[in-house]
């Protein structure tokens, strides 16, 4: 059985389908002109957003919102904080 | 700089662009923050804000409108040595803002300033999130053939080229990281970009 399905993972979200469905998909979002990354072997694929959509966004200067949990699993967003100033910082442990 | 500011209607936001929980917790209980302090596995935030080293940080003002975008800021001189940036013109800037005694940048100027996406950086933000996935998988090899691709598609990205590198058990401070960093500096490139104001 392992050898018909596909595993997408569309901008995150992963979803398991049949080989025929997933090669569709992929096709598709070919067409779209989205970046895709595959791995034959694995039998699985990665769904990105264009450069195009990514970059009217930020262009637009209205900051993209994003959702993310905390070190105890809580999820937070970006909008929870409109009408606040906000400091966003990125950093790492590496 | 949080406790100092957020009776003036101003939060600090951190995301740590790390591989886990676990590599950001020692960082995030030493500093027991009052703000919200979150992790980034999959290059969530760094995705939408075409975000490619940290530390990076942005503005965003009382509407949700980006009035300071992508730029080079510590919180302390620490690493200057290291950096070449010193803390004290954002944190001053910073505090100007907060407190309203200065102005943000203007959108034109705002927009000048950024550095928008190409398609070769969402495909290499693609073929890192295959490689994201397969490693949780367990399948490290795979992960690494994407992770690398990903390197040679954005190689000015260094939350994929040293991001991953605790991944495939390759300390991120050590001889490999120094060598990339090298031969970065060498062809000429900054490792970090401070905006040019």
């Amino acid at each position: 059985m392992a050898e018909t399905t596909y595993t997408i993972i569309d901008d995150g979200r992963v979803a398991v389908l049949g080989a025929r469905e997933g090669a569709e998909l992929l096709r598709r979002a070919e067409a779209e002109g989205r970046p895709v990354a595959v791995d034959h072997e694995a039998r699985a694929a990665y769904l990105g957003v264009t450069a195009r959509a990514r970059a009217a966004a930020l262009a637009s200067l209205e900051a993209p919102d994003f959702t993310l949990p905390d070190l105890e699993g809580r999820l937070h967003s970006l909008s929870e904080h409109r009408g606040k100033k906000v400091l966003l910082v990125a950093y790492a442990s590496w | 700089m949080h406790q100092e500011l957020q009776g003036l209607g101003f939060t600090v936001i951190t995301v740590a662009i790390d591989n886990s929980a676990d590599d950001a917790r020692p960082w995030i209980e030493a500093a027991r923050p009052a703000h919200p302090s979150l992790i980034d596995t999959t290059h969530t935030l760094a995705d939408r804000y075409n975000i490619v080293n940290v530390p990076t940080i942005l503005w965003i003002d009382e509407r949700g409108r980006i009035v300071r975008p992508n730029d080079v800021a510590f919180g302390t001189d620490t690493f200057r040595p290291l950096t070449g940036v010193a803390a004290a013109g954002h944190l001053v800037a910073l505090r100007a803002w907060v407190r309203g005694e200065a102005a943000a940048l203007p959108a034109a100027r705002v927009r000048a300033l950024q550095t928008l996406p190409t398609d070769d950086d969402q495909r290499a933000r693609a073929e890192f999130g295959l490689g994201e996935w397969l490693f949780r998988e367990g399948r490290m090899e795979s992960a690494a053939r994407h992770f690398e691709r990903a390197g040679e598609l954005a190689p000015h990205d260094f939350t994929i080229r040293r991001g991953t590198m605790p991944m495939c058990g390759i300390d991120p401070m050590g001889p490999q990281f120094r060598e990339m960093r090298g031969a970065w500096a060498k062809a000429g490139n900054p490792y970090y970009r401070p905006l040019a104001e």
